[in-house]
């Protein structure tokens, strides 16, 4: 078991970070909404691991949490706003896509670096993957930056938090019940509020491209 | 078995492979695309026919008569150290992965001279894109072998074969997964198929590779289908043999040799009908996206060896 439970914790997280990474590669945005579906599962699935390994009834709640919330609720909802205008792509990003990914392949690198401490603190199977939550947060932050399209930056923002829940998962067999309930309700808060505010960005301006929005005007 | 005789049986393999899995493609799109296409010897018998005809020669003859040379010796000998077949071959413990791509770049710089050597634009402008994707390919593949290799402690592939052979639960790890994708891309796209190169279109803008080679006629063709036939099935059979490296032969016995040669080629086949699917069903990127799937063929295979490195 602890064999099969150690694959399955390895492919999830390794899913996680790629799927980040898949991010910066995809230009339609309704695929980084699926993309980012994919990865509450992967999460999902390293919670439940965890938790069946643990023989932890909260993280098994945190589990279902998730899977619900992050791979539920919250592509549904993104996935009605990006609905509404098809064919929506990133059209030219900060950083050409060759480039973001070629930065990407750097971040994982600094990853590795930074989380080899913390894998020397407690050195056991789980925290060595923790680089790749680290990594899976610098992966996000790159897409935030270096997108224009609103709903591409939520889907960074999405992703940043992810990374941070998997580091935790890894780091700690997960935070208490009571931090992440309040973490997974603060994410489905901006994301019902951001989606009100594209709502009403659409309605205004007829477009979510944040580049229009450089400059006042009467 | 000796191992000089298994790196002959293994030239000719390729050889013959190669040229008929370019057949089995063939069919297998034009099967999914509801024709009934050509046999699958097809490939065979049209190398067999300009073998027979004289070449003609435009200017820069010389480079022109000397690349199918280059092509097919360089990739015959890749074919020869490198273990598919089994891992008893003469160049065992030179069975280098820097080696084979050495091997393999050469034969590609060897196409690109031969593409500039006529002076004509369609070769000036085959060997400018073709060179610019390889210096894009040869990163990735450089890394995904590298990813690979880190488990087994070694750049010798004979010795990552033997160590994968005898550990067969790697193959589910996901250092491994991310890398074999990441080289199916690299093979795509060294391999000149869609949705990196068409291989059926000629006189079209978008070419690449069939932009290098069209000043080529009679034996000088039928050398230049030969190698580049070698080449796919050389690659297709390492990408099937590295994937799935059940069945590779490790002593040099009869029986293990040939069950070694029998599957190779099943699972060569099975590759190829794969890709030939996703070429059906896939188009061509236009030029200036290949560097963005190169590029992320890249960041799997550096994913794949970080994973490599850390989830161990």
């Amino acid at each position: 078991m602890s064999g099969l439970g150690d694959g399955l914790i390895d492919l999830a997280a390794v899913a996680v970070l790629a799927v980040a990474v898949a991010g910066l590669w995809r230009r339609d945005v309704r695929a980084l909404v699926g993309l980012l579906r994919l990865q509450g599962w992967a999460l999902a699935l390293v919670a439940a691991v965890a938790a069946v390994r643990g023989r932890d009834v909260g993280l098994g709640v945190t589990a279902a949490l998730v899977l619900v919330v992050k791979a539920g609720v919250v592509p549904v909802l993104l996935g009605r706003v990006a609905r509404r205008d098809p064919g929506a792509r990133e059209g030219a990003p900060l950083i050409n896509v060759p480039a973001s990914l070629v930065i990407a392949a750097a971040l994982v690198a600094l990853a590795v670096v930074v989380g080899a401490p913390l894998h020397a603190l407690d050195p056991t199977a789980s925290t060595a993957l923790a680089p790749l939550g680290l990594a899976t947060v610098l992966t996000g932050y790159l897409l935030l930056v270096t997108r224009r399209r609103a709903l591409s930056q939520v889907v960074g923002l999405l992703v940043i938090d992810n990374g941070i829940a998997l580091t935790t998962f890894l780091l700690t067999s997960g935070v208490p019940l009571i931090v992440e309930l309040g973490g997974t309700l603060d994410v489905l808060l901006v994301v019902v509020v951001i989606r009100a505010l594209l709502g009403t960005m659409r309605a205004r301006f007829g477009g979510i491209d944040l580049d229009g929005l450089s400059e006042l005007r009467d | 078995m000796s191992g000089s005789l298994l790196s002959a049986v293994q030239v000719l393999l390729v050889a013959v492979g190669g040229l008929l899995l370019t057949g089995v493609m063939a069919k297998v799109r034009a099967r999914a695309e509801g024709r009934v296409g050509a046999p699958v010897t097809q490939p065979l018998r049209e190398v067999a026919k300009w073998l027979t005809r004289e070449s003609p020669r435009a200017g820069g003859a010389s480079v022109l008569a000397a690349v199918p040379y280059v092509l097919l010796v360089t990739t015959g000998l890749a074919a020869a150290v490198v273990p598919l077949a089994g891992v008893v071959t003469a160049g065992s413990s030179g069975a280098d992965v820097l080696i084979a791509v050495f091997l393999l770049l050469t034969g590609s710089l060897a196409l690109a001279l031969g593409g500039l050597a006529t002076g004509t634009a369609f070769g000036g402008m085959g060997a400018s894109r073709a060179m610019t994707l390889s210096a894009l390919t040869e990163p990735a593949l450089l890394v995904g072998l590298a990813a690979l290799a880190v488990p087994q402690r070694s750049m010798d592939l004979a010795t990552i074969l033997r160590r994968a052979v005898a550990h067969p639960a790697g193959m589910a790890s996901p250092s491994h997964v991310l890398a074999i994708a990441s080289l199916l891309v690299v093979v795509i796209a060294e391999t000149g198929r869609l949705p990196v190169d068409n291989p059926s279109t000629h006189l079209e803008l978008t070419m690449i590779h069939e932009a290098m080679v069209l000043e080529y006629g009679g034996r000088d063709w039928a050398l230049l289908s030969l190698g580049q036939a070698m080449r796919l099935g050389l690659l297709f059979s390492l990408l099937a043999t590295l994937a799935v490296p059940w069945g590779v032969a490790t002593s040099g016995a009869a029986l293990p040799v040939l069950a070694g040669v029998v599957l190779l080629g099943a699972k060569s086949v099975v590759l190829a009908t794969g890709v030939a699917l996703i070429e059906v069903r896939s188009a061509k990127l236009r030029l200036f996206r290949v560097p963005e799937l190169l590029a992320a063929a890249f960041v799997l295979a550096i994913l794949a060896v970080v994973v490599g490195v850390v989830a161990r």
